[in-house]
């Protein structure tokens, strides 16, 4: 009995199986894949969430299916003791694999680049001079990240400084992430926005939520033993009733408006008798 | 096979002294201390606390120059950071400050929050803000939005406490008051947010990271 040809037969499988499992993923897996679309760049991360997802499955199954063919086909027979001939190299597998894992990381690379730069970022923090800055206006906000808790001060508002965060829906945030102390991270996992907060550093990330809802806010760099502690909930709201509740703020929160410094891209805490 | 039985007796001991290690340090936590009931004219419980310089070798052998707070119960000040309240009540709290200032990093800490009232006493006078340099600790229970700042004594005070156990009798102190409202039932963290670890990195290690000295847990039940 002749030998089939486990290459061609392999490839076939493979190609019917991708072909096959690709549009599904794709289609089925996709739109439920994190962070969800709390906003425009969450919905954006879901996007490129799929993108990975869709060239990365015909690359589990080639792995899974070659896996289970040698299983079947190659294993060795009961009670025989068989060594495989010698492996020589194959230019043609080589040059293939080559050209074709190439191909698709430098792909990749081509299409996070893209999707950072049309999306400002993408949620991500861009550093005190981000490459892209979305056109029109911007709410701007500042995030102060201690030792354990994020606080937020809206500079267009008096100053004023509260210890939740809340946001008008569809309308350009640009938040200045920093800390009084060690290295944070500000993680807000709806929003798809995640900022390093480092200390004497202005870490801008652009965000526009597009639904009303609450959002959960986490430190996401080990910053202390009370790191776990780090956390608050956010609100995303409509427009009058973030102007409603902006007004009430810079009432509750009148008293510690007067005692903070000057709005600031930084800060450098004071007192000079602080421990250490 | 003599070398291998006892490299593996060996490593087996060694595993098992560093478990027994983790699960000390793992299940060692301060003495929970109960809030007393308050009287029925107020309602709710009292809590009566301290925050002390240094801690002294009386209740810390292994760190006496820890700036702490303590707690007082059945007529005594106890090392404890673990306080047990009554859920959906108030708790009415009275901290002796005895320690001088360090002040706060964010100033916005200064205003006393999620109060009853929004305020605190300090020596008897009704306050909602406190000087953020004049700050030697806080109370602070951020999942309840508790934000309470806490002056200190001048630092050119005759009769500084200078460790634990002070008593508000013979040291200058500072006395606040002030009353919370707790909610549903459940374990929320407290802390001190000044810097006042003296000699870690940021004033924030040692003392600000260890249970029982500057935070704690509230189990509300």
């Amino acid at each position: 009995m002749s030998e089939p040809n486990h290459a061609r037969r392999f490839g076939l499988i493979w190609l019917v199986a991708t072909l096959v499992a690709t549009p599904l993923v794709v289609v089925l897996l996709g739109p439920e894949l994190p962070p969800g679309n709390g906003s425009q760049q969450a919905s954006g991360q879901v996007t490129d969430n799929t993108v990975l997802l869709g060239m990365a499955t015909p690359v589990l199954l080639l792995v899974l299916i070659y896996l289970i063919y040698a299983v079947i086909y190659f294993r060795q027979p009961k009670g025989a003791v068989l060594e495989g001939p010698a492996i020589r190299g194959d230019a043609r597998i080589q040059t293939t694999w080559i050209i074709v894992t190439s191909v698709l990381v430098l792909s990749l690379a081509a299409y996070g680049t893209v999707r950072l730069l049309s999306d400002n970022g993408a949620g991500s923090g861009s550093g005190p001079t981000p490459l892209t800055v979305p056109s029109g206006p911007k709410l701007r906000v500042q995030v102060i990240a201690q030792q354990w808790a994020f606080t937020y001060r809206y500079p267009a508002y008096g100053g004023v400084e509260v210890p939740h965060l809340v946001l008008p829906v569809n309308r350009m945030v640009e938040l200045h992430v920093t800390s009084l102390d060690v290295i944070h991270s500000f993680w807000a996992r709806q929003l798809a926005v995640k900022a390093d907060a480092n200390p004497q550093v202005d870490n801008i990330a652009f965000v526009e939520p597009t639904h009303v809802g609450t959002f959960d806010v986490r430190c996401a760099e080990l910053c202390g033993i009370w790191h776990g502690e780090m956390f608050d909930h956010g609100q995303v709201v409509s427009q009058s009733a973030f102007n409603t509740w902006i007004r009430g703020a810079q009432v509750a929160y009148g008293p510690a408006t007067k005692l903070l410094p000057p709005y600031s891209r930084t800060y450098q805490p004071l007192p000079a008798r602080r421990g250490g | 096979m003599k070398k291998v039985l006892g490299v593996g007796t060996a490593v087996a001991v060694l595993g098992v002294l560093i478990g027994l290690y983790v699960a000390d340090w793992a299940t060692s936590f301060p003495k929970t201390v109960a809030a007393t009931s308050a009287p029925a004219s107020s309602g709710g419980a009292n809590l009566t606390l301290e925050t002390v310089a240094a801690i002294g070798g009386k209740y810390s052998p292994t760190h006496p120059s820890w700036v702490s707070y303590l707690v007082r119960s059945g007529g005594q000040w106890v090392h404890s950071t673990d306080f047990t309240v009554p859920a959906n009540s108030i708790v009415h709290v009275t901290i002796y400050q005895f320690d001088t200032p360090t002040g706060l990093r964010n100033a916005f800490l200064g205003q006393v929050q999620g109060t009853v009232g929004g305020t605190a006493t300090v020596d008897g006078k009704t306050v909602n803000t406190v000087e953020p340099e004049e700050a030697s600790h806080t109370f602070a229970v951020p999942e309840l939005g508790v934000f309470v700042p806490l002056p200190g004594v001048p630092e050119e005070s005759k009769h500084l406490c200078e460790e634990a156990p002070c008593e508000p009798s013979t040291s200058d102190h500072r006395t606040i008051t002030f009353s919370f409202r707790t909610g549903k039932k459940g374990r929320y963290h407290w802390q001190c947010f000044v810097p006042c670890g003296a000699g870690w990195l940021f004033g924030n290690g040692g003392p600000m990271q260890t249970l029982g000295y500057m935070d704690g847990f509230i189990d509300v039940v």
